[in-house]
Order: structure tokens, then C-alpha cells, then sequence
């Protein structure tokens, strides 16, 4: 019988979750939440349908009593939050929740298969920020001053990138954490949502030459400040948010340019000055030629990827352990060769059909400050999934950055539940541009 | 700033789809990438050492078996007495380098193969059944285009000696034969491994169809006629010189082998007869740019179209080659150095109207229930030579068996074309490596042929009876 799961369940986890897909992307068809409601409902059925059958492999292979308890959990966790943000708040959108529950199941199963421990303390962390995550929206609304706190954001984002500079605890030759009160955290991942608040916020206040100039100044240090801890990877992210959504709010291409030229400059300074940027430049080039070296990591990626199929090797099945850091920076490339190429193309679906909502979403907000932050945040988040799926599968350099909802990481989970919860916030704060009825594009205000 | 500017929205509809369509298009792209390359690569990256899902594949299911052409087992895992999986190669030494070994590092088709034989494609269901009793999954197994009863006409004519024989059909690529010598007994690899890697000298494990590189000789001159047939498309035929021996260039001089004296040769008889002298008073004439270009065009200096390991044929001919050079890369001499398939190749092309098929080893890939996993079809590269070239070429290399260097293939069932070569790599000694590369029957070519034979002597004595014995296997059934 066990055999019979482990080998069947594969097919199952690809199927229910290709219909998931399809759904993300049927709401589109929908102009309102009424309509889309059946949507959703099948969606948290399918849910429930992925979660189990990607469950059951997992228990035949290790048998543990604790296991079942840990996924009565996981299912509670997942069905309160999908039904106390419907309760709080029935205007939000529930595409968006249902999609990063769905993250956040495939998360706890394969960290539960990588590492009990850490999936457990994932666990924790969710549940803790799933209910800050659900005093969010809220909060949004009851301050209304978002957008007057331009110098608070920028001063707070400096120095706490300053003070992690200066003060925080090295990993693997990056400064990425600082500890308060023994409790552990990586402050680019918040600051990256102040960040956008401060842009959004600046932007709206003139798009003069000279207050571009300094806004362009305030986040050129931030980055800076990042590119020193060698963070590279939020330090681009934090460069594409600033240089798109000066774009979304000049409309001037001039903008789009001058940031790709300050980039690309950048990128060649970094790349002469700093060995650990040419190491990372190099495997991605050709990882092959230094395998024992920086390779080692891409390499044992792409074996990974290169190894599941179509439909994966099943669950225990395959060796993503080969792969150093698999749990935070390379959970892509285990969930490819375990649950195959499909489930993997669904998922990088699903990432995507969350990000259109969130530009829908954005898009339809009438205030200018809210609708700026709103795509800004929009932009980190798909951006973030861009460089760590590219850098698996060797499109680009790896930068080390997480997969949203899934990778291991407290500061990961909590930030990115905040962030989704935020922009729900500013969806329902900023108030409607749009009201559609049916036609198929709504007048201006 | 104009007052319209001022009143804009910041994040106009247009800016932000542009945006979105922007990153969903990047994302395309990614699972685009992601999908090919995953697809591409995956046998690449499983026969990688550094892969340790190859013991992973190794627990879950049993290696599968390698096949001839005729169904003969080439390779198959079997039990021993203890229970141990081991590794049988029923013909001993006769395939070592085709099919190669498996433990101490991958080699042959045990390499190129070896995703295919370490996975297993029967139905789910059976697995199921396979793990239920405890048992390992059967592997895929390899059918290949080798054929036993020619591998053992090649084997046996190369008796002793040290070098190489490959045969391959024109039409198609299918390489049917692969010997090299010395070989080694793939069974007892392990034991044999010591004594093999100590000995420096023999280059045992190298397989020197694939990457054995050799001074080509007089087969080259295949090569020189081509391009002069390229330079003087009307006048090659009134091609007149008179051999008195030897030539003189610049600084040196070449001679005729063994010392002979041709007379007055014309094109054909100069290349029937391999008239060193004539050759080398060609190179003399020959356009720099326009012969790099034909070298580029065949093959030399460039990566093979093949899908298993070799080495590359190299010979540099550019404006400041000297003239001295030229007269020696025009003969075969000098830095020129081929491997005998990539040689194979070229006769290959002239036997199939100037169409280089891509030579290959696996036929098909099947399931332990006989269920078709991969099928390799024949693939054309692409042409090599005109028709009309490739039809001049085949004549002149059927002159030299009808009254040339290799009358050893003239009066047989069949006539045989082909070109003889000896290859001298050492001046002092005078010694020469033989060659012989051809095809037959001339009028509707089935079998290409390449030997060589290591330090025998003239091509026409030694290599030209190996070719022989292969062709009679074959065609003279």
C-alpha cells in the first residue's frame, strides 16, 4: 500500500495543483469578488487536496505519530487565516490570501521532508505572523498619515542598514543579521517595505528635478549601505523597486534608462572590486569549470533540477539534501526534483497570478501615495521570486535571496505575510479609482 | 515643471501594465529557460561524477544490458555467487573501447549511455510490484548500431598490432564497427587497472578511433585534390607533372616513398599512384585563405557532430604559412593530425554524394519489457562537397584500387575505392604508420572503412588486407 502512495501520489500532487493553477488565473475573467467566490472555494478545496496528498507520502516514509498532529496544525493555521481575514475583512482579496496559503502549505511540507526542526519552528513563526498579519490591514487604516512620514522612513532605513553594518553577525561573509533581546532577525527584509513607503512617499510629493535628485541620494545610500554587507541580492532588489517606481510615477522612459546605465555601471564597479561578486559571476558562467569551488552550490542545483521530470521522483525520493543551503536559497530546485517540472511551472504561476493582482490591485486605488506604494511592494515581491527561481536554474548569477512563503527563513515569512498584508491595507484605505461594472475598461474617477 | 506634469497621477494605467506585462513576459522567459534547459541537459548533468544521484539511481534500479545490432549482449548485470551485482562483457577484449567499462571511472558506451541505463521506464505499476517483493527495478537497455560479426572481422584482421579500425555505413552514420589495440579485457578492469595506468607508453584505455591523433599521410591528399578541384574547377583534368623522385621547396625537399619516380602524372595518377612529388608542387600553388576555408568546411580545427567523447583533427593553414609548410600539409606532414573517424567521415561524405550523415552508436532505447523509451534516427550534418566533387573524388579513389597503391581490393566480388596512405612520424628511422580509409561497392556504397595500423609500413601492404577482411565480412557474405 505504501508503495502504491509513494509512487501515485506524485501524479495526484501535479493534478490538483494544475487545476489550482487554473483557477488563479480564471478570476481574471471576474470583475467583482461575488463573482469570483465559487473560484475561491474551489480553490481552498484544492488546497485541502494538495496538502493531503503531498501529506500521506510523507507519512508513509517516516511513520511518526507527531507528523499527523503537525499537519492537523498546519491545516487549522491555514483554514483560520483564510476565514479570520474573510471575517475581518470581507472587501480584501481573497485570491491573494488563498495563494499564499497555498505558498505557505507547500513551504511546510517540504521543509517537514527536508527537516522536522525546521519545519516546526517555521511553523511557529507563520502562526505569530499570520495574526500580526491580520492587525495589518487595519493599521493601515486607522493611520492616516502614511504619507507624511517621508523622513522618519528614510531616516529609520539608513540607520538600521547602518547599524546591521556595523553591528551585525556574519554569515557566509555577508552582514545580513542583527540580534535584539536574543532574537535573531534580517532587517533588509523589513526596511525593504519602509523602503518602498519612502519612495511612494517622497514621489508624491513633487517630481521636480531636484526632489528626484534627492530621493535617487536617500535610496542610493540605502543600497550602498546594502552592497557593503554584502547583501547583494537585496541591494538590486531595492535598485529595481526605486528605478521602476520613479517610472510609474514620471512616466518618463528617460528614468527606466538612466537607472539601467547606473545599474550596469554599478554592476561592472562591483564586479572589479569585490571577489565575491566575480565568484558568483564566475559560477554562473561556467559552473562546471570550478565545481569543487563556488560551483559546487549551482551545480548541485541544476543535478537537482535536472534529475525530477515531469512529474518528480516522489517525495523522499530524490537527494535535495546534496544541495548546501536547499532550505533557504535552493528550495526551488528540491521542490523540482521531488515534485517534478509541472508542480514547479504551477507554482512559478502562482507567484505570478498573485503579482497581476497585486498591479490589478494597485491599479484601482484612487489615492496616488497608496496606489505608488501598492505597486512598489508588488515589484519587490516578484522581483525577489525572479532572482532566486533565475539564479536555481542558472539564468542569472545566484544572489541568495528567499523564495517567498516557501524558503526557511523567520524574517522571510514574517516580512512577506506583512507585505501581502500591507497592500491588502492600502487596497482597502486608498479607496477605489475604478468602480467596474461589467464594461470592460471603468472611466477615471 | 508644467502645471500638467503637476496634476499627473502618479502611476498612470499605462506605466503600470506596462510593468506588469514587463515582468510577466521576464517570467516566460525564465520558465522558458527553466524547461529547456532541464530537458537538454538532463543526461548531461546525471553522468556528471560530482552527481551522487548515480547511486541513488544504482540502489533503486539494476544497470540495463547493452545489445549489437543482431541482439547479441554486449553488457549485462548479473549476480555473482555471493549475491553481488557485477558487470559482464561476453566478448571480452573485442568491445572494450566501443563499449567501454564501468567501474574506475566511466568509459564507451557505458558512458554515453549511461543515463539511459541506469534509469528504468517500466509502467508505475510494475515498479510498485518490484518494490513490493523487495526487488530492484530492471534499467532501460542500450540497443546499438555495432555488429558483432564485423567487430570480429575488424578485431581478428588487426591481430597484433597496435591502431585502429572503424567502420560505418555512409548512408546513414551507423557505426558498426570500433577496434582498438591494444585493449584490455573490460571483466577484470579492476584488476588490470595497476599494471594499465602504469604504462605509459601503450595508451591502452585511449580509444584511438576517436582519439587516436595521427599524421594523416597520403589519405590527406583526399583533402589537397579536393581543393584543387576547388581552385581550377576547368583546367584540374590538364593538370600535368613530372616526377623525378623528389621536389624541392624553400628549405627542404620532399621525396616520393621508398624513393619511386612517377614519370609524367597527371591528376588522377597522381593521386592513385600517391605521388608525393606532384602533391607537394600543389600545395605550392594552393590559395592560403581558400584552403583554411576548405578545412574549416571540413571538419578540421572544429568540434566533431558527435554525442560521445574524442579529440579534435588540427591543421592551421593561414596567410603566413610558409611555403615549406604548404608543401608538407599538401602530403599529409607537417602539424597535420587526424583522428581515423574523423577520417571515416570524410570518405563517408565522398561515398554519399558529398552528405555527411552524423555517425552514431545507439540505436534505441528500450524498456526491460521491450517497450521503445528512445529511438535514434539517422541525422544528416550537412553537405560536405558538391555532387559533382564527391563523384570525382570516388572515381580517383576507385583508380587506385583498379591500378594504384591498392590493388590488395581489386578483383573480388565487389570493387572496393578507396585512398592508402603511410604516414611517416619518424624521419630518422624512416618508420610510417599505414593507412587505408574506403568504401565499396563504388556504385552504391554500404560500408566505409578506416584503418590504421602503428608503425607497419606502407598502407597498400598492411592496412589495405586489413580493409579486406572487414569488406568481405560484410559483402561477401
Amino acid at each position: 500500500m505504501g508503495e502504491y502512495i509513494t509512487e501515485f501520489s506524485k501524479y495526484l500532487i501535479t493534478l490538483f495543483a494544475s487545476f489550482y493553477t487554473y483557477e488563479c488565473f480564471a478570476v481574471f475573467r471576474y470583475q467583482t469578488e461575488e463573482e469570483r467566490s465559487g473560484i475561491y472555494l474551489r480553490q481552498n478545496l484544492l488546497l485541502f487536496l494538495v496538502h493531503v496528498s503531498c501529506f500521506l507520502p510523507v507519512y508513509v516514509k517516516t511513520g511518526r505519530i507527531e507528523f499527523i498532529f503537525f499537519f492537523l496544525f498546519q491545516q487549522i493555521a491555514l483554514y483560520a487565516t483564510i476565514v479570520f481575514y474573510h471575517l475581518l475583512y470581507p472587501e480584501a482579496n481573497r485570491l491573494i490570501i488563498n495563494n499564499m496559503c497555498f505558498l505557505l502549505a507547500v513551504g511546510f511540507i517540504v521543509l517537514m521532508r527536508l527537516s522536522y526542526d525546521k519545519a516546526v519552528r517555521q511553523f511557529i513563526i507563520t502562526v505569530v505572523s499570520s495574526v500580526i498579519g491580520l492587525c495589518i490591514p487595519g493599521l493601515i487604516t486607522r493611520v492616516r498619515k502614511w504619507k507624511d512620514y517621508t523622513w522618519f522612513y528614510a531616516a529609520g532605513g539608513i540607520a538600521a542598514l547602518g547599524i546591521v553594518l556595523a553591528l551585525g553577525r556574519v554569515t557566509n561573509g555577508s552582514r545580513l543579521f542583527y540580534s535584539v533581546l536574543g532574537v535573531s532577525f534580517q532587517p533588509s527584509e523589513f526596511i525593504k517595505l519602509v523602503f518602498t513607503f519612502f519612495v511612494a512617499s517622497i514621489l508624491c510629493k513633487s517630481l521636480s528635478f531636484w526632489n528626484i535628485a534627492l530621493s535617487a541620494l536617500l535610496a542610493g545610500i540605502q543600497i550602498f549601505l546594502l552592497a557593503l554587507s554584502r547583501d547583494l541580492g537585496s541591494a538590486l532588489i531595492y535598485f529595481v523597486t526605486y528605478v521602476i517606481m520613479v517610472y510609474l510615477a514620471t512616466g518618463h522612459k528617460r528614468y527606466l534608462f538612466a537607472g539601467l546605465l547606473g545599474g550596469g555601471a554599478a554592476s561592472c564597479l562591483a564586479y572589479r572590486l569585490f571577489s565575491h561578486v566575480q565568484v558568483r559571476v564566475q559560477a554562473w558562467r561556467d559552473p562546471w569549470s570550478v565545481i569543487d569551488g563556488g560551483g559546487y552550490q549551482i551545480t548541485q542545483s541544476l543535478f537537482a533540477i535536472g534529475c525530477g521530470g515531469l512529474f518528480g521522483l516522489g517525495l523522499y525520493q530524490g537527494m535535495p539534501d546534496s544541495i548546501p543551503y536547499v532550505e533557504t536559497d535552493f528550495i526551488f530546485s528540491a521542490i523540482t526534483e521531488e515534485l517534478g517540472i509541472l508542480f514547479s511551472l504551477c507554482l512559478i504561476l502562482i507567484y505570478i497570478s498573485c503579482f497581476i493582482m497585486f498591479m490589478y490591485t494597485a491599479y484601482s486605488i484612487r489615492d496616488d501615495f497608496y496606489r505608488l506604494a501598492a505597486a512598489g511592494l508588488g515589484v519587490v515581491y516578484i522581483f525577489q521570486v525572479f532572482l532566486t527561481i533565475g539564479g536555481g536554474v542558472k539564468l542569472i548569477p545566484l544572489t541568495g535571496v528567499t523564495l517567498p512563503f516557501i524558503s526557511y527563513g523567520g524574517s522571510s515569512v514574517l516580512s512577506t505575510i506583512v507585505m501581502f498584508s500591507v497592500i491588502q491595507g492600502l487596497y482597502l484605505t486608498g479607496g477605489k479609482r475604478y468602480v467596474p461594472r461589467g464594461g470592460k475598461a471603468g472611466k477615471r474617477r | 515643471m508644467s502645471p500638467e506634469e503637476g496634476k499627473r497621477e502618479k502611476g498612470g494605467k499605462k506605466e503600470i501594465v506596462q510593468v506588469t506585462v514587463g515582468f510577466v513576459a521576464l517570467f516566460f522567459v525564465l520558465m522558458g529557460y527553466f524547461v529547456f534547459y532541464a530537458a537538454t541537459h538532463k543526461e548531461e548533468l546525471l553522468n556528471n561524477s560530482y552527481n551522487s544521484r548515480q547511486q541513488l539511481f544504482g540502489e533503486q534500479n539494476r544497470r540495463g544490458a547493452i545489445y549489437a545490432r543482431g541482439g547479441e549482449i554486449l553488457a549485462e548485470t548479473v549476480c555473482d555467487k555471493s549475491g553481488d551485482e557485477v558487470r559482464r562483457y561476453p566478448y571480452d577484449e573485442m568491445f572494450a573501447h566501443a563499449v567501454g567499462y564501468l567501474e574506475k571511472g566511466r568509459s564507451g558506451i557505458e558512458a554515453q549511455a549511461n543515463y539511459y541505463l541506469l534509469r528504468s521506464d517500466i509502467p508505475a505499476v510494475d515498479k510498485v510490484k518490484e518494490e513490493i517483493g523487495g526487488k530492484k527495478n530492471p534499467g532501460n537497455n542500450v540497443y546499438t548500431t555495432l555488429s558483432v560479426p564485423l567487430q570480429e572481422a575488424a578485431f581478428h584482421a588487426l591481430g597484433i598490432y597496435r591502431g585502429a579500425v572503424v567502420a560505418l555505413d555512409p548512408k546513414t552514420g551507423e557505426i558498426l564497427a570500433m577496434v582498438s589495440k591494444p585493449d584490455f579485457d573490460p571483466n577484470r578492469i579492476s584488476e588490470l587497472w595497476e599494471e594499465i595506468i602504469e604504462d605509459d607508453e601503450s595508451g591502452t584505455l585511449v580509444n584511438r578511433v576517436t582519439q587516436g591523433l595521427y599524421p594523416p599521410g597520403s589519405t590527406f591528399k583526399l583533402v589537397t585534390t579536393l581543393e584543387y578541384i576547388r581552385e581550377n574547377p576547368e583546367s584540374y583534368s590538364s593538370y600535368r607533372y613530372t616526377c623525378s623522385g623528389s621536389i624541392e621547396g624553400e628549405n627542404s625537399r620532399i621525396s616520393c616513398y621508398h624513393g619511386s619516380r612517377h614519370g609524367t602524372v597527371d591528376l588522377r595518377h597522381s593521386f592513385s599512384e600517391s605521388c608525393n612529388s606532384s602533391y607537394a608542387n600543389i600545395g605550392k600553388q594552393l590559395d592560403r585563405e581558400a584552403f583554411a576555408e576548405t578545412l574549416d568546411g571540413l571538419l578540421f580545427n572544429q568540434p566533431l557532430p558527435l554525442r560521445f567523447a574524442y579529440n579534435q583533427s588540427s591543421l592551421a593553414v593561414g596567410p603566413d604559412t610558409s611555403e615549406d609548410e604548404m608543401m608538407q600539409a599538401a602530403i599529409g606532414q607537417g602539424k597535420t593530425q587526424i583522428t581515423p573517424l574523423h577520417l571515416a567521415m570524410l570518405t563517408a561524405a565522398a561515398a554519399n554524394g558529398g552528405i555527411l550523415m552524423k555517425p552514431y552508436l545507439l540505436d534505441r532505447v528500450e524498456t526491460a519489457e521491450g517497450g521503445t523509451v528512445k529511438r535514434f534516427a539517422p541525422e544528416e550534418y550537412k553537405r560536405l562537397m558538391s555532387e559533382e566533387e564527391a563523384a570525382i573524388l570516388s572515381d580517383y579513389m576507385k583508380e587506385v584500387v583498379e591500378s594504384g597503391t591498392g590493388t590488395k581490393l581489386s578483383g573480388l566480388s565487389y570493387t572496393a575505392a578507396g585512398k592508402t596512405g603511410s604516414a611517416e612520424y619518424n624521419r630518422q628511422k624512416g618508420e610510417s604508420h599505414a593507412w587505408f580509409t574506403g568504401f565499396a561497392p563504388a556504385k552504391d556504397p554500404q560500408l566505409v572503412v578506416t584503418v590504421i595500423i602503428e608503425g607497419a609500413g606502407s598502407g597498400g601492404d598492411y592496412a589495405v588486407p586489413v580493409a579486406r577482411r572487414v569488406f568481405d565480412a560484410y559483402l561477401d557474405k
